[in-house]
């Protein structure tokens, strides 16, 4: 069956020692290659971000040269910055309670269901497999206009989805969870098709009703998914750029302008990639706490799985 | 097991239909625009069909935009990436779980440190690298910073761990190498990992739009996201069916694909969001 995460193997045990001193130099050629394109094209920018982050760097190559925490102060004394910030933490924050409680109501639902499994997958999942070019398209010009827009033309409203401030980022968090509440949906189904059968038999024998069963069973045992799933999701919210930069381009009065955007405007269209690289990093800094958070909880996990 | 039909059943399944056709319905309503009269797609009230079926919208969009062009060079970079990605991957992942060396540890420590890294925030200085390097509007500016995916390392790492050991020690005693124990053994024994992890790759870095949209501005090299964004750039509002015959033909590959590999896609999707991003 599909194990998923397993507890590593105990060390296999010891060949002859000679066959064994062999192998060491093999070893090492298995990782080069990966390790060559790692270090060029991950090890390597990570470095070469934090030099620029502290130079004043154009597009174009220039350099006037290191300028310390120049770039870092002039973002912190940024309004459009924190505005950028504030927006990003606001859409994590809208996006993730939907996206987990959708997520978690498909998956409990779709389980339940002994009928046509692939049309419910489809459905729900199908979404997320749209580049996001594709669902801003969709969403822009045919979902969201005024007049013959899916969403006022069927209710009958008039409402500025793209157009009103206050509504812009609703209709952002909207666009993104219609898109990507079925990777949630397919980790809670994967993770409800685990739960041992035998909890839910012996709750029957002692007349557990379908709530009863819900609320002792499924969703403690669902704990640590949702845990996880809560984590994933505010690493992939604080990372959102591509829907609202095609959707909104920021707008309207910067209210759905993201970090991510931020970073994009002052590096490949204000051509100051150096103040783009100390903005990315301010973002970085964020997502390795949230990150370290998600290790530790994988550490309790191990722990308690062993 | 065998339950009895129960009423609650229906319940479920009514909500679901509800639930699954307002899921659907933004992807109908993009396929019914594309097949109307370009003058009807934007009449009010609402009709999801318009007088007549047309694929004229489909003819237009095949015969004068890029998106044939684009798709091309989506599908030859996606699937460079998943080769190069799975080849590379599970030769590191065989080598941290199954051999010893010096620095294996430390190796294996800084490969994990970098799923914390998320590519957007590398998108200046990447970029500046591929201007050095001279590989901006080419194939290889798209492919390479896709390959060094630790993520990758890891849950295939995960998996080689647990390969039962006595399967190499037959072929280590009967004179085989590493390496072909390695592609004899142990990658026809993880396939299904390994289409899974494919799979995944191939779906990530298809749908990828910031990066190769930083480094390709020459619509020749251009992917299918990027080409889109393009068009979302560059519509005034005028040929609602093109655009939406564009979204259906760009939507459409990986909903046969995820049709066809349903099984690998969802364990995909387990394995790597377990495994953390």
């Amino acid at each position: 069956m599909a194990t998923t995460v397993a507890a590593p193997a105990a060390a296999p045990p010891a060949a002859g020692t000679k066959v064994r001193h062999a192998w060491t130099q093999h070893g090492l050629l298995f990782v080069v290659p990966f390790l060559a394109v790692y270090v060029a094209f991950l090890v390597w920018p990570v470095i070469l971000g934090v030099r620029m982050s502290l130079s004043s760097v154009n597009i174009a190559g220039t350099n006037d040269g290191f300028v310390g925490f120049a770039n870092y102060a002039e973002a912190f004394r940024a309004p459009l910055m924190w505005r950028s910030l504030w927006n990003t933490l606001v859409f994590t924050a809208l996006s993730t309670v939907p996206l987990v409680l959708l997520g978690l109501g498909f998956a409990l639902l779709v389980h339940h269901l002994r009928f046509v499994q692939w049309l419910w997958r489809l459905s729900f999942f199908g979404p997320f497999l749209l580049p996001s070019a594709v669902v801003s398209l969709l969403w822009l010009q045919m979902i969201y206009p005024p007049g013959y827009g899916l969403i006022n033309g069927t209710l009958g409203i008039d409402v500025l989805w793209l157009g009103d401030p206050s509504v812009a980022m609703w209709a952002m968090v909207l666009t993104t969870v219609w898109w990507t509440v079925g990777f949630n949906f397919l980790l809670y189904l994967a993770a409800l098709q685990s739960i041992p059968q035998h909890l839910y038999e012996a709750a029957a024998i002692d007349g557990a009703n379908a709530w009863n069963r819900l609320r002792s069973i499924t969703l403690p045992m669902l704990g640590r998914t949702t845990a996880l799933i809560v984590v994933l999701q505010l690493l992939a919210s604080l990372k959102v750029f591509d829907q609202i930069y095609l959707m909104t381009g920021g707008g309207p009065q910067d209210s759905t302008r993201s970090i991510i955007e931020y970073a994009y405007d002052t590096g490949f269209t204000g051509y100051r990639i150096g103040y783009a690289s100390a903005v990315s990093y301010i973002l970085f800094a964020i997502i390795v706490v949230v990150s370290l958070a998600q290790l530790r909880l994988f550490r309790k996990r191990a722990e308690g799985s062993s | 097991m065998t339950k009895r039909f129960r009423p609650g059943q229906l319940v479920l399944l009514v909500v679901a239909l509800v639930l699954a056709a307002v899921w659907l319905a933004p992807l109908a309503w993009a396929v019914a625009t594309s097949l109307k009269p370009e003058t009807e797609t934007t009449k009010l009230p609402l009709r999801w069909f318009g007088s007549e079926l047309t694929l004229d919208a489909y003819r237009l969009v095949l015969g004068t935009g890029g998106i044939v062009k684009w798709a091309i060079n989506s599908t030859v970079t996606a699937v460079l990436v998943t080769l190069l990605t799975v080849l590379l991957s599970a030769m590191a992942a065989y080598g941290f779980a199954r051999t010893h060396f010096r620095g294996r540890r430390t190796l294996l420590a800084v490969i994990l440190a970098g799923i914390m890294v998320p590519p957007q925030v590398l998108m200046a200085p990447l970029f500046a690298e591929m201007v050095a390097l001279g590989l901006v509007d080419t194939w290889w500016s798209i492919i390479l910073p896709q390959v060094a995916a630790p993520l990758i390392v890891y849950v295939l790492f995960k998996f080689f761990q647990d390969v039962p050991p006595e399967l190499e020690q037959a072929a280590f005693v009967d004179g085989a190498g590493r390496w072909r124990v390695f592609f004899t053994i142990v990658l026809p024994l993880s396939r299904p990992v390994l289409a899974a992890v494919s799979i995944f790759t191939f779906i990530t870095t298809w749908n990828n739009f910031l990066w190769p949209f930083l480094v390709s501005t020459d619509p020749n090299t251009m992917t299918l996201p990027v080409g889109l964004a393009n068009v979302v750039q560059g519509t005034f509002g005028l040929r609602y069916a093109q655009i939406m015959a564009s979204v259906v033909l760009a939507g459409l590959p990986l909903l046969v694909v995820f049709v066809l590999f349903q099984r690998q896609i969802v364990r995909g999707v387990a394995h790597t969001g377990l495994a953390g991003q």
